[in-house]
């Protein structure tokens, strides 16, 4: 367990040095732009594959939790006033307490009816950022939110932001691994398997579903305040249905049980239609086209697709240096 | 050696799609919904554009130049409008940006445009973009602002004093509703009744039955299609004699298909493009509107909408701000679009000023009603 917890900190290590290095490399705006929303929507899809890949609990309300954490710091710190760092806390412990009161009842349930109670649970939060004109600025958005900004310290660059928000995800990372590697991790592991098997054990099942489901929430919801300051502008439209199946997307393209292979799909859905804008009208057959081979040739999602694909290159390597003597020998 | 050709496809790709062509053309960029939800405004303002450039190219450019517009779809969505935006400033070096289709993604780009120095002309409507003014932003669209002074003129000449209003709770309808909220008592009329519908309910009977008994002179629906053709369909199954206006949201073929026989007599304000025959010779609009419409039909093999209108008002803005100038600076841009005065445009006839970023009034809708499935013009 110990070896496996170096090499996940080791790629941790690695993966917070290569974003580090990336944005003067990339050199402009607009890549800083895909990074950053990079970095948010990986924020997310790390707390969803602990409950998805990890406990087995699906959730399609996670989109919800986004927008509360988004929700609830702009109007505490462009209604109300409050400073920023103030707001962000509070959005991200409001969410934090919303889901302990959703996951309470909801988590009794299981497979499908699990998926459609917090589907159901998404649902009412986007009627009600819709709705609540008063509060939230209803469907065309809520303007003139203040940037981040702590201890009066203004984040003026967006590459102070986005370096922000990357030291946030590599404690998002960290806290994930830390998890799993912990013996919360394993419980989960084992109530992913059986549940009856696991309380036969003497694991609390109902609470660490319900403690996975607020670490889940609250990085979501995290990810939500880091958007509202970082954009300044939020709408309802971001934070619907569509959304949270998104994301489950982005855990089961990476790979449901790896951590690094969510983080890979999440950053490889945010910069695909990106890279697909060059192909201007069929963007959206390629973008459906590439989803499907995926699906169809890396059923264990990016993280296995790509270890597979080490092994094959290492193994050709390693049979090609054998043979080379011989054809040597042959021609000769 | 697998790896090295792997590579070297990897390579040549990316330098293929790297590559931008460099030329001495009037870059203009786009950002329209051209696919999701709001579709029905982005398509037609990507074939006005890309109609346009053919007919500007075709008379050898705008000063000399030829005009390139790079269009990226942002699919309704507000990130992507983002992403699509900064690309459009930082890798393209666009000197100005048309669009997007929708006011919130209008809204969530709006601010990159001062520090970039790059004038946006919006092709949406909400009154938030030009108010308070921002330098660097413009839109095209006529404003709730007018289209509900245009129906309060004509329910005060009718000597309506009660009105009810029924609102759809979308971006549009809700920024309609605060503009009726704000002028119905201005004007010195009475609100009766406030109802609201969801964008995708599919009965009003409710809403207006509560309405019928606020007992209102006339009914003020404020939404785009379907939701409001049901509202009329409901009237007339309610049997409700009380007078409808709609919105200038519904102001297309559309509505009057979906709305059948029961469209017939409600009134509406709308931009002249809907019914250019009977716009009088003397108009200034009228030889543009014609033309528009006739070579639009030619191309798409469908009339315009006003949506599309909206994209060309904008190119026609922006290219009428480089001839003033004879120059491509986003910053000579900027300041000439300030400067123009009683440039006619499809949705009505534009005079910008430094205070004014819309450049529209009253005068830029007539009174429309529908007779036999077609629209009259009534004043």
């Amino acid at each position: 367990m110990s070896v496996g917890y170096r090499r996940d900190m080791r790629w941790l290590g690695g993966f917070l040095v290569v974003l580090l290095l990336a944005p003067p490399l990339l050199g402009n705006n607009y890549y800083l732009t895909v990074l950053t929303m990079c970095c948010l929507n990986a924020m997310i899809a790390v707390g969803l594959s602990l409950l998805v890949g990890h406990a087995g609990q699906i959730s399609l309300g996670h989109a919800g939790f986004y927008g509360l954490g988004a929700y609830t710091t702009a109007a505490l710190s462009t209604t109300l006033g409050v400073p920023v760092g103030l707001s962000m806390l509070a959005g991200v412990g409001a969410t934090s307490g919303v889901a302990a009161l959703v996951g309470l009842p909801a988590l009794k349930l299981k497979g499908h009816y699990l998926a459609m109670a917090t589907l159901g649970f998404g649902v009412i939060l986007s009627i009600l950022f819709n709705e609540t004109v008063g509060v939230t600025g209803g469907p065309s958005g809520f303007t003139g939110i203040p940037r981040l900004s702590l201890f009066g310290v203004e984040f003026s660059s967006d590459l102070s932001v986005y370096y922000f928000i990357l030291a946030l995800l590599g404690l998002v990372i960290w806290v994930a691994f830390n998890i799993l590697h912990s013996r919360v991790g394993r419980a989960l592991r084992a109530l992913h398997t059986s549940e009856k098997a696991a309380q036969a054990m003497g694991i609390d099942i109902a609470r660490y579903k319900l403690f996975i489901f607020v670490v889940s929430a609250a990085f979501a919801g995290l990810a939500g305040v880091l958007y509202a300051h970082y954009l300044t502008f939020i709408a309802p439209a971001s934070f619907g249905f569509l959304f949270s199946v998104q994301l489950i997307v982005m855990v089961v393209l990476g790979g449901m049980t790896s951590v690094p292979g969510t983080i890979a799909g999440a950053f490889f859905l945010t910069v695909l239609p990106e890279f697909l804008r060059a192909f201007e009208n069929v963007e959206i057959l390629l973008f459906g086209a590439i989803l499907v081979l995926c699906m169809m040739y890396l059923p264990d999602g990016l993280a296995g697709g790509s270890s597979r694909l080490w092994r094959l290159v290492w193994r050709k390597m390693f049979v090609r240096a054998e043979k080379d003597p011989m054809e040597g020998g042959g021609n000769g | 050696m697998k790896m090295a050709r792997a590579a070297a496809i990897v390579l040549a790709l990316f330098t293929f799609l790297g590559c931008s062509k460099e030329s001495d053309s009037f870059k203009i960029g786009a950002v329209l919904s051209v696919t999701g939800p709001a579709s029905f405004l982005g398509e037609p303002e990507k074939n006005t554009l890309l109609m346009l450039q053919d007919e500007l190219n075709a008379k050898g450019g705008v000063e000399g130049r030829k005009v390139q517009i790079v269009i990226y779809d942002d699919e309704s969505d507000v990130n992507k409008c983002v992403m699509a935006a900064k690309k459009l400033i930082e890798n393209d070096k666009v000197a100005v940006v048309i669009g997007p289709s929708i006011s919130g993604n209008t809204l969530a780009i709006a601010k990159f445009f001062a520090p970039a120095k790059i004038p946006l002309v919006s092709c949406s409507a909400a009154e938030k973009i030009v108010k308070p003014v921002d330098p660097w932003v413009f839109n095209t669209p006529q404003l709730d602002r007018h289209a509900v002074g245009k129906i309060l003129m004509d329910a005060k000449k009718k000597g309506y004093a009660k009105l009810a209003i029924l609102t759809v709770s979308d971006g549009f309808g809700q920024a309609g509703r605060a503009v009726l909220q704000e002028l119905i008592p201005a004007q010195g009329l009475a609100l009766v009744a406030d109802e609201v519908f969801g964008p995708k309910d599919t009965d009003m009977s409710a809403q207006l039955t509560k309405i019928k008994g606020a007992a209102p002179d006339a009914i003020i629906c404020w939404g785009t299609n379907p939701g409001p053709a049901v509202v009329a369909r409901n009237r007339a199954q309610l049997g409700i004699t009380t007078p409808l206006y709609m919105s200038h949201g519904v102001a297309s073929k559309k509505f009057i298909e979906l709305a059948g026989v029961s469209a017939e007599g409600l009134i509406l304000p709308a931009g002249r493009l809907v019914a250019v025959s009977q716009v009088p010779d003397g108009n200034p609009q009228k030889a543009l509107l014609t033309k528009y419409v006739a070579d639009y039909t030619k191309k798409f093999g469908t009339a315009p909408s006003t949506f599309g209108g909206h994209a060309y008002d904008a190119l026609m803005l922006v290219t009428e701000a480089v001839k003033m100038g004879k120059s491509f600076k986003p910053q000579d841009i900027r300041d000439n679009l300030e400067k123009i005065k009683a440039m006619p445009g499809t949705a009505g006839v534009y005079t910008m000023t430094p205070e004014n970023h819309n450049g529209l009034d009253e005068s830029a809708f007539v009174m429309v009603t529908i007779e036999k499935g077609e629209w009259k013009v009534v004043d």
